[in-house]
């Protein structure tokens, strides 16, 4: 009796010691790349790259346990269109092993569920307690037939703290015009795409096999999101929206192409249920701060749109495609960093002749669930140098966000299938 | 901005040559008015095709498909006059899959499609054979959407 007792006294300080020795490895064994994976980044943060999927890496998402899920646009040429990743040394991960049939965009996860989006469905798969998915060929089809016409066919999802799943529909058209991106075509009168796309759809993420009747259009007016995020603090959906294309192509009476590559401002929205961003009837001009009515819809460049359309509730370079939206609640970055928001910029294509921008995730404050203050580029250089991104040639485009368990910040890129990861030293 | 210069420059070199041959000469194949012709040529890509498929001919990852060494481009010319004169979307190229539309140019004149043809398919590391306007013209007569 004594003797185990002593011995497990002389046991405990043992274990703790491991313990401790483990939770320091797991925390110190992060090594950063010499050139920080290419990228850069404000002073105390540092990179490397942890895998490279050789696929097209959209959207992550990282369980509680650590385990990373990478959803491909296309499948791989196993034909398997989800990437479940285990860290290995140094930061770094492998593939362990890839899922689903499919490709697409959206994925994302609670503790319970792995939740994944083809290009017109939603499934989600049960997680054990190691963040392992049980039945990786047997998912749950919780959505099923939304529009997918192959223009902005990205199905983005997030969750809220309710179990509501918001799905991302874009309109499978530039402006609704009566024949898309022609030269002079006007805009159909009560754009009828909307009925079934441009917004964001609401549905319950537990029930299976809901389609566009079981769910609501929670805000429509929106051309197409490709990043939404759910913001706790002020308990409300945000979204990045895909501004139009095209102004001088279609209308250069009106604009020449210095204009459309400066037009409409790229738009963050906080949205409530039934809001309607204006789309097709309106874009916003960053500069001007305005609303502008579509040259399709009567719009001369100079015209206010009437109606009451929502705000944005922050505005970013035109054609700079925000892919991902973060909000950040770890505590490894400092604490400004906390509570506001990542954005993953794919970068443009719609500024030529104009130099192409983007190609960066940015910071964007916010206070009190509201963004507060100006918008700050965070990581850079993805392109690879600044000439490749002036010719809209990077050599890889940010795409996806996601959190790690440490407060890392995960990126993918769905050029060359790299997944970055982002730390920070205090000095 | 240098491009740009640059373009007037070449477009001022050439569009005095090319418009003084044009008038006397009836039509023969002499090169500098195909030389003329990629010139207008280019204007005209600038003009209507040059935000998608951009300065390079290179295209956009997944959207836009590029100019450069496809099948579509260097091979059949009635398939790819009517892709002028249709527009195109839902089909992949060479196998790979692009998601934006593109709209019908019936717009531009026969002339025009063959000299922006032309220069497509002469630029952009392209080889191929000319296009004439009189080849779009019959394309065009028989073309049903």
């Amino acid at each position: 009796m004594k003797s185990t007792f002593t011995r497990s006294l002389l046991l405990a300080p043992v274990l703790l010691g491991s313990l401790s020795v483990l939770a320091l490895r797991h925390a110190s064994t992060v090594v950063p790349d010499p050139d920080n994976a290419g990228l850069t980044l404000p002073a105390g943060f540092s990179a490397l790259k942890v895998a490279e999927t050789g696929g097209r890496a959209r959207h992550i998402t990282i369980t509680p346990q650590g385990t990373i899920f990478v959803k491909l646009n296309r499948p791989n040429a196993a034909g398997k269109g989800l990437l479940m990743l285990r860290e290995t040394s140094g930061g770094k991960a492998e593939v362990a092993s890839a899922f689903g049939t499919y490709g697409g965009t959206g994925v994302y996860s609670t503790p319970e569920y792995l939740y994944a989006s083809s290009d017109q469905d939603v499934f989600r798969y049960k997680l054990n307690g190691k963040g392992e998915v049980v039945n990786p060929e047997q998912p749950e089809k919780i959505v099923t037939g939304l529009l997918n016409r192959r223009q902005h066919e990205s199905k983005s999802i997030t969750l809220d703290r309710e179990g509501n799943l918001y799905v991302n529909v874009g309109a499978y058209s530039n402006t609704c015009q009566v024949k898309d991106r022609q030269k002079g075509s006007l805009g159909q009168p009560n754009c009828p795409i909307l009925d079934s796309a441009g917004g964001i759809w609401q549905f319950r993420a537990d029930k299976l096999n809901q389609t566009y009747g079981d769910g609501i259009r929670y805000a429509t007016g929106l051309r197409n999101v490709v990043g939404l995020d759910w913001n706790a603090q002020a308990n409300q959906l945000f979204v990045m929206q895909h501004g139009r294309d095209q102004l001088y192509d279609n209308f250069p009476a009106l604009y020449d192409s210095k204009q459309s590559a400066e037009l409409p401002a790229e738009c963050m929205y906080a949205l409530k249920k039934g809001d309607n961003a204006g789309w097709p009837y309106l874009y916003y001009d960053g500069q001007q701060r305005k609303k502008m009515l579509s040259p399709e819809y009567g719009g001369d460049g100079k015209k206010q749109a009437p109606g009451n359309y929502l705000e944005p509730a922050a505005a970013y370079p035109a054609h700079t495609a925000p892919n991902a939206l973060l909000f950040y609640t770890g505590t490894m970055f400092p604490e400004r960093y906390r509570h506001g928001a990542f954005i993953a910029f794919h970068g443009s294509w719609n500024r030529a002749p104009e130099p192409q921008k983007g190609y960066y995730v940015v910071f964007q404050p916010f206070k009190n669930g509201k963004p507060s203050g100006d918008w700050e580029v965070f990581a850079d250089n993805f392109a690879g140098s600044a000439a490749n991104a002036a010719a809209g040639r990077p050599e890889h485009k940010p795409c996806g966000l996601a959190q790690g368990p440490d407060g890392s910040l995960y990126v993918t890129d769905d050029k060359k299938g790299t997944i970055y990861r982002i730390v920070y030293a205090k000095k | 901005m240098k491009q740009i210069l640059a373009l007037l420059c070449t477009l001022a070199w050439f569009s005095f040559p090319a418009a003084a041959q044009k008038t006397p000469t009836p039509k023969v194949k002499s090169r500098p008015a195909a030389a003329g012709g990629v010139v207008v040529g280019k204007t005209i890509y600038a003009r209507n095709c040059l935000t998608c498929h951009q300065a390079d001919g290179g295209g956009v990852d997944g959207m836009n498909p590029p100019l450069t060494q496809t099948t579509y481009v260097l091979g059949d010319k009635t398939r790819l006059v009517k892709v002028i004169l249709n527009g195109l979307q839902d089909e992949d190229i060479d196998g790979e899959p692009y998601n934006n539309v593109m709209p019908a140019f019936d717009i531009l004149t026969d002339q025009e499609i063959a000299d922006v043809l032309t220069y497509i398919r002469s630029n952009f590391g392209n080889k191929a054979s000319e296009v004439t306007p009189a080849e779009v013209k019959a394309i065009r007569a028989t073309n049903r959407k």
